[in-house]
């Protein structure tokens, strides 16, 4: 079946990017309509909403289980591969870790590669990426792919020859900052956050202008009113103005200059609203002994005017952070029933193990429950004040220097890293990619030196007491708050999620499976073994009237670090032996997209 | 080592190396006895110098050699790598780092020479790993000799 659908979006694109031209169309009109066909995918999210969503149906619960590979393709890099693809009209742009190559493949000619990008960079930024040189993906608009390098260059390519449009350096790798992230396309302007938290980084969010990459806006996470974009009386935290110098009166001395809050997960947007929604990370340092307060705004979900950047609600989750919660997960912007009741919903499900549900309009806390039996460091989140009620046994700031505080959960690694969630329309549920780690936490005084780490903690990490699955892939309810159905996996689950109208959710796993399951229960109907572990986001699309789905493997990122030797020796002598196997004995590295697809 | 040793033998030592690290002269013989057991270690439990490399470790090396020095899909296994590595080519690759950037791979380790925690808390570091890479202390955090078994 040819896709008239598909073909009729195409050239209205088109005619709209021509309109660009004369200045009257707004580039993310032309995203809005192009994200609706289903064949593309344009947006890294899926959509705006990043909702992680096919209304494909071609494959479904009945024939998913014929799937099979049908081409395949080797980046040529090793290192962690997180992200996805986009599919822009007949051509797939594939990125890569550092050295972060851009591949444009002709969908028409079995994957032919029509241009290739590989920037210079010096390699001496490799060392400051945290965790691996990872790269999330690209963004697409009017015409252009713009690429968010390591070493903070935001470049824009001609989606046609791959030619440099524009580039500009958004920070100084340097000092530790470091590009990681997937840029979004926003009305004329591209958005991208920054990478640092372990380096001391004060993190921001930039918007540059899609045409010729001048700064519009930027807006820190920490600092005086005029660099975070507030206004103290209609900035609004908890429905309340934040009043001045919200941020500073958080933290002690010069604390701030250094203190992290980066921002280096997804960008959600809604255009009724004109509203950018992202979280900020960790505060630095890692031992929370330095660093008193609250330490706002790190660990927050931000709503932000897209033209302007000031940000009209924050919401911060985890206060004084004392365990490396980052709050950068995705934003899920969803009209769902919260309680019964209709709501224009963002759901967040954050490292520290909660999932939160707000207004997106105005900020009001609406849900905050635990979306893993295992969280144990906060007993609740409380609804007047939205402050987690803290368990001081499991707070290693309270403990103080040189104490190990044991038997957190979650982990540093959160109950859900970057990893993206899926929320399908059809059931009204999240599909949530889970870790089901916990870790003793021993903070210590470090020194500050520009460029060097800047953690000042060290940790061990295991499986909650008695249990062997590192991981989980859950449905959830937001309507009541509650899990609907987990499939326990060996390994954590550190693949973006995708949900199909055919019923079909897919992700991938650190041992290297695709799966796909039944979004009504959670069985397993397919599974293939790609050639690495997979961190990154699966993917759909149709081509020639033929859905297809796509997901990059390679091993790698804060996952592969984690895990890659084991958690813990088999001889430590502490049971359930198979959680500690080691993820090296099921994977090595190498970057392989997978294209599966059903035969006539 | 302390950091000002450090600074006045680089100093001595001159334009060479950018730093170097070396038990020089009459210093030698000694110096290599305790390279070899840099630790202290009874009952599985270490002394305050051992203690503190693992502390630093996880500030400095962790995040990219993995927990307890075992490796990572990132870096390389330093419990191995102490196998081959002695004390002084592993001080000057902390200290000076090195780059293997081919177009299969791209491996690159900073130089730690100008971050005053990794310099002063290099010994106790090697000692840390020396201890992992004898086999005389597994992973996980390690207990202090008078600290309590539980």
């Amino acid at each position: 079946m040819r896709s008239p659908v598909r073909v009729a979006v195409f050239s209205a694109a088109l005619s709209l990017s021509a309109g660009l031209l004369a200045g009257t169309a707004l580039a993310n009109d032309q995203l809005i309509q192009m994200s609706k066909d289903p064949a593309q995918w344009v947006i890294p999210g899926g959509n705006y909403a990043s909702q992680r969503y096919s209304p494909l149906k071609q494959i479904n619960v009945d024939n998913v289980k014929n799937l099979h590979p049908v081409w395949t393709f080797s980046t040529g890099v090793l290192r962690g591969h997180e992200g996805g693809p986009l599919i822009v009209g007949d051509v797939m742009y594939v990125h890569t870790p550092f050295p972060n190559k851009v591949f444009a493949l002709d969908l028409n000619n079995e994957g032919r590669i029509l241009w290739v990008y590989e920037p210079k960079q010096d390699p001496n930024v490799i060392p400051v990426m945290c965790c691996d040189t990872v790269n999330r993906g690209v963004a697409y608009g009017d015409g252009k792919i713009i690429l968010h390098q390591a070493d903070t260059t935001v470049v824009a390519l001609d989606a046609k020859t791959g030619k440099v449009v524009w580039s500009v350096k958004d920070d100084d790798p340097s000092k530790g900052a470091t590009g990681t992230s997937a840029p979004l396309v926003v009305k004329n302007m591209v958005l991208v956050g920054v990478s640092g938290g372990e380096f001391g980084v004060r993190g921001h969010v930039t918007a540059y202008s899609l045409a010729d990459g001048k700064q519009v806006w930027r807006a820190y996470s920490m600092g005086p009113d005029s660099d975070i974009l507030f206004d103290p009386e209609k900035t609004t935290s908890m429905g309340k103005p934040v009043g001045k110098d919200s941020s500073l009166k958080t933290w002690q001395g010069d604390q701030w200059k250094i203190g992290g809050g980066d921002t280096w997960g997804w960008i959600s947007y809604d255009p009724e609203l004109n509203l950018v929604y992202y979280g900020s990370g960790n505060p630095s340092t890692w031992n929370p002994v330095q660093r008193p307060g609250d330490n706002k705004w790190s660990m927050t979900i931000f709503a932000r005017d897209a033209d302007t950047g000031v940000a009209k609600w924050v919401y911060q989750m985890t206060p004084w952070d004392q365990w490396d919660y980052d709050g950068v997960n995705e934003m899920i912007l969803a009209d769902v029933n919260v309680h019964g009741k209709p709501t224009k919903a963002l759901v967040h499900f954050d490292r520290n193990g909660f999932a939160y549900v707000l207004d997106r309009t105005n900020g009001a806390l609406l849900e905050a429950e635990k979306y893993d039996p295992a969280v144990n460091w906060a007993t609740h989140v409380d609804m007047k004040t939205g402050r987690p009620q803290v368990v001081a046994q499991y707070a290693p700031g309270q403990q103080g220097e040189e104490h190990n505080t044991k038997g957190i959960c979650p982990a540093a690694l959160g109950s859900k890293d970057e990893q993206p969630a899926s929320f399908s329309p059809d059931t009204g549920l999240f599909y949530v990619p889970t870790n089901h780690v916990c870790m003793d936490y021993e903070p210590f005084k470090v020194a500050y030196t520009a460029g060097q780490p800047y953690v000042g903690a060290t940790l061990s990490m295991f499986p909650p007491k008695g249990e062997k699955n590192l991981g989980n892939f859950i449905a959830y309810d937001v309507n009541e708050g509650k899990i609907v159905w987990s499939d326990p996996e060996m390994f954590s689950v550190w693949s973006g999620a995708l949900t199909t109208a055919g019923g079909v959710a897919f992700y991938g796993t650190l041992d290297g499976y695709l799966k796909a399951v039944d979004m009504k229960t959670g069985k397993e109907l397919y599974k293939f073994k790609t050639p690495s572990g997979i961190i990154g986001n699966v993917t759909p699309f149709m081509h020639n009237g033929k859905e297809y789905i796509a997901v990059l493997s390679g091993v790698g990122g804060w996952a592969g670090i984690g895990m890659a030797a084991g958690l813990t020796e088999d001889t430590a002598g502490l049971g359930a032996v198979g959680a500690y196997k080691a993820l090296n004995n099921y994977t090595q590295l190498g970057g392989v997209l997978t294209v599966f697809g059903l035969s006539d | 080592m302390t950091f000002a040793r450090v600074l006045c033998l680089a100093w001595i030592l001159g334009a060479a190396s950018p730093i170097a690290l070396a038990a020089e002269g009459d210093a030698q013989a000694q110096g290599n006895a305790d390279a070899e057991r840099p630790y202290k270690v009874v009952n599985g439990h270490v002394d305050r110098a051992t203690f503190r490399g693992y502390l630093y470790y996880g500030d400095l090396c962790l995040r990219c050699h993995g927990p307890d020095g075992a490796g990572s899909s990132y870096a390389p296994s330093l419990v191995n790598s102490l196998k081959k590595l002695d004390k002084r080519q592993f001080e000057e690759t902390v200290i000076n780092g090195r780059k293997n950037v081919t177009t299969a791979s791209e491996n690159v380790m900073p130089a730690f020479g100008t971050n005053i925690d990794a310099v002063q808390h290099l010994e106790e570091i090697y000692a840390y790993l020396k201890a992992r890479s004898d086999g005389v202390i597994g992973r996980g955090r390690p207990k202090r000799i008078g600290e309590t078994d539980e």
